[in-house]
């Protein structure tokens, strides 16, 4: 049999080439679309500068200050610029009471204080050597330019060193065989560039000890997110940076839970104006940002965050929904310590720490919030009958500034001074004999961590259920996933324990309906009662 | 048949204002519910669509409507009367069991026998206004402040005023739809509405 011949009917002959023409035409606009997207939004700025041929970085460094002296032969303010941030002092003002806050005056829901804990702590400082309270906090050098501007991924800060990375290989964690490698500060200094998510995520991923643990709305998934986890950082699509809406200006980075921009109004910001907000969703969106009317309506009652964050924790990595520390120093059946993970790999319960309650894809709760949360700081009194909230967003339904929004509650059981009534600071990290960590004893550790902060104990600590508040504001979702109108607009929906507004279909009024009802009941029984009174004389009279 | 016994009622436009008017308002009382929390049908997000959608339409309609018993002058179908109307109460609560004649006999002058006259007019002035008022504003809540009326209204009272209106019009239809069958047939107003012709007693 012969093999079929395929022969090109004349007519096509120039088709084909123009098909070609036209899908190449197609490429190369599409390209060219993607370039312009790329230039508007690529997050890291081609800098007019290439630190690996400055003089001054071309030399090998000690340790980390000497590499700061050196940034700061050129870049003479910046020191200056960061030591008035709260990367540097971790202290916020109130700027409603005028009282200080900050990592460093409240008793957080996780690790609780760094006071007495410095070593360890500090390794998410922006700072080298900050100790204890004797730490200068004016000294210029000891300003640590490259944990937020390395680029090669190779500066790590470990807990136990003050701040500064590790310039001789060690052993880390202590006795578990593993080692972490000498920094080389050269390659480093000479790698600088603007923060990555990667800079940002290596202290704000990992919160708390441990990734996504703190925040819900932070882990190191979102160094290379897809559009499911956050429309705006898919790696594959705009690809955002932190800074894209963190904006920063000498060294102020912009957003904060301390002072959130809760209730943005008006359109979208423009290039050059002055921008209190940043931040904020609606910098770039405007407070109306739908083509539908009905939904910008919302606009007045919702954060952008309640519809778009539908879930935090949107992975296998998920977040901490609780720490109970009264757990801490129990031991194992052998009377040794003992640490065990949950099914997904994540701490469940470590004698030294306690025990840890952990979620995936998690349903925010929801709260009036007006950007403003009032913190506990160390030696404030606490009811110890009742839950002790760290901090209590404030807002209310009747305030204009007030929106509804998702937050994380972290909760928890915290040691507590019975006869001062207060959260009491332990000393837990260290090697020394009164660490909880070390001797997994709560009376040493109470008493040092108390002395370390100034503050007297009464020798008696009991614990104490306490709750601290977390606006959810990233992994916004891409706007198919965003909340449908039913999951609020229902009796059981999610706003369901949101007081001071109307929702159809979540309200109305008991009278109204038992009234309305009654009435439509009974004008059926009264035109049933006539058909049949008709229907029966016509039979009769038939 | 005898066409002498027979009258020509409802125009072809009177018709097609009634019949999609009616299926409007069945709609919006549907869908109206739904979004007041009563039942789940369509889900919430299409039934407030179909509410808002309903609503434009019927107001366009009545754009129409009201322009054409201005020009054609059906608008004094509407002029109360007190006249007949107790005979009218009588007829419905005694009458009409016993077979006696329908005081009321419609003519194309008169449409409407006095008690639907003024059901109609009560209709049209007093819960029209009602329904109409609060739901626009329902429908316009992201104006308000800028009308300058968000410090006198709050959303529950005008949802309130709403629902109570939407009870009122379901009263309405259950006993409209009951008088439809009052003819001398059960079925023979609803033929008269469709085919416009009135066949007599």
């Amino acid at each position: 049999m012969r093999a079929p011949q395929f022969m090109m009917p004349s007519q096509f002959k120039f088709v084909l080439p123009l098909l070609a023409a036209i899908a190449l035409l197609a490429a190369s606009t599409a390209q060219a679309a993607n370039a312009k997207l790329e230039q508007i939004i690529a997050p890291a700025p081609h800098s007019t500068a290439d630190h690996s041929k400055f003089k001054e970085l071309n030399r090998e460094f000690k340790n980390g200050p000497e590499v700061t002296k050196a940034c700061l032969t050129c870049h003479t303010e910046a020191a200056k610029q960061v030591q008035h941030t709260k990367h540097w002092t971790w202290e916020s003002t109130d700027p409603k009471t005028g009282k200080v806050r900050g990592k460093k005056n409240i008793i957080n829901n996780y690790c609780t204080s760094p006071v007495s804990n410095e070593n360890d702590c500090m390794a998410c400082h922006a700072g080298y050597g900050w100790k204890d309270d004797k730490f200068d906090f004016k000294a210029e050098q000891n300003v640590d330019c490259l944990i937020c501007h390395d680029q090669t991924g190779t500066y790590r800060k470990l807990p136990g060193f003050a701040g500064h990375p590790v310039y001789k290989r060690v052993e880390f964690p202590h006795g578990s065989g593993k080692f972490v490698e000498a920094v080389n500060l050269k390659k480093v200094a000479q790698s600088i560039g603007m923060p990555t998510r990667s800079n940002c995520g290596s202290c704000h991923f990992f919160g708390a000890g441990g990734n996504g643990a703190k925040h819900g709305d932070l882990d190191s998934s979102l160094q290379h997110p897809g559009k499911y986890l956050d429309v705006h950082m898919d790696e594959k699509g705009l690809n955002f940076y932190c800074t894209t809406c963190h904006a920063t200006s000498h060294h102020e980075v912009s957003g904060s839970r301390y002072d959130t921009a809760a209730a943005v109004k008006g359109p979208a910001h423009i290039r050059g104006k002055q921008d209190a907000s940043p931040a904020s969703c609606q910098s770039c969106h405007s407070n109306k940002p739908h083509h539908e009317a009905m939904l910008n309506q919302h606009t007045d009652k919702l954060a952008c965050q309640t519809c778009h964050i539908p879930e935090y924790a949107r992975n296998q990595i998920g977040t901490e929904s609780s720490w109970d520390w009264s757990l801490a120093t129990q031991m194992g059946p052998d009377g040794k310590p003992m640490a065990y993970k949950d099914s997904a790999g994540r701490r469940a319960f470590d004698s030294k720490k306690g025990k840890w309650e952990w979620d995936s894809y998690v349903m925010p709760e929801y709260r009036w919030y007006n950007g403003y949360s009032d913190y506990k700081v160390i030696g404030d009194k606490i009811d110890p009958s009742k839950t002790v909230h760290i901090n209590e967003v404030g807002g209310s339904p009747n305030d204009p500034d007030s929106r509804i929004w998702p937050v994380k509650v972290h909760r928890g059981k915290q040691p507590y001074d019975k006869v001062n009534n207060y959260l009491t600071v332990q000393h837990t990290a260290g090697e020394d004999h009164t660490a909880l960590w070390h001797n997994y004893d709560w009376q040493k550790a109470i008493a040092a961590g108390m002395k370390a902060a100034k503050l007297p104990y009464s020798g008696e600590f009991g614990f104490v259920d306490t709750a601290m508040t977390w606006p959810i504001t990233h992994m916004v979702a891409p706007k198919g996933d965003a909340l449908s109108c039913a999951q609020c607009h229902s009796k059981n929906g999610r706003l369901k324990d949101i007081e001071g507004v109307y929702m159809p279909a979540r309200d109305s009024n008991r009278w109204l309906d038992l009234i309305g009802w009654t009435l439509v009941v009974l004008t059926l029984f009264g035109v049933l009662m006539h058909g049949v009174l008709r229907l029966y004389a016509s039979k009769k009279k038939g | 048949m005898n066409t002498a016994n027979r009258i020509y009622l409802y125009n072809r436009y009177e018709r097609f204002w009634h019949w999609s008017q009616a299926l409007l308002v069945i709609s919006m009382l549907i869908t109206g519910f739904e979004v007041h929390g009563s039942f789940t049908l369509f889900g919430f997000e299409q039934a407030v669509n179909l509410h808002t959608l309903s609503a434009w339409t019927l107001l366009t309609l009545w754009a129409f409507t009201i322009f054409w018993q201005f020009t054609t002058g059906e608008w004094r179908q509407y002029i109360p009367t007190l006249k007949k109307v107790d005979a009218m109460v009588r007829y419905y609560a005694f009458g009409i069991f016993r077979h006696a004649p329908n005081p009321f006999q419609k003519t194309a002058d008169k449409k409407h026998n006095p008690l639907q006259r003024l059901a109609y007019l009560a209709l049209l002035s007093m819960l029209s206004p009602i329904i109409w008022g609060s739901g626009l504003l329902y429908l316009f809540y992201a104006s308000w402040a800028s009308l300058g009326v968000d410090g006198y209204l709050s959303l529950e009272a005008v949802a309130l005023v709403h629902t109570a209106g939407a009870f009122l019009m379901l009263v309405f239809f259950i006993a409209h739809v009951y008088l439809t069958t009052t003819g001398h047939t059960p079925t023979a107003h609803i033929k008269t509405m469709i085919t416009g012709w009135e066949e007599a007693d």
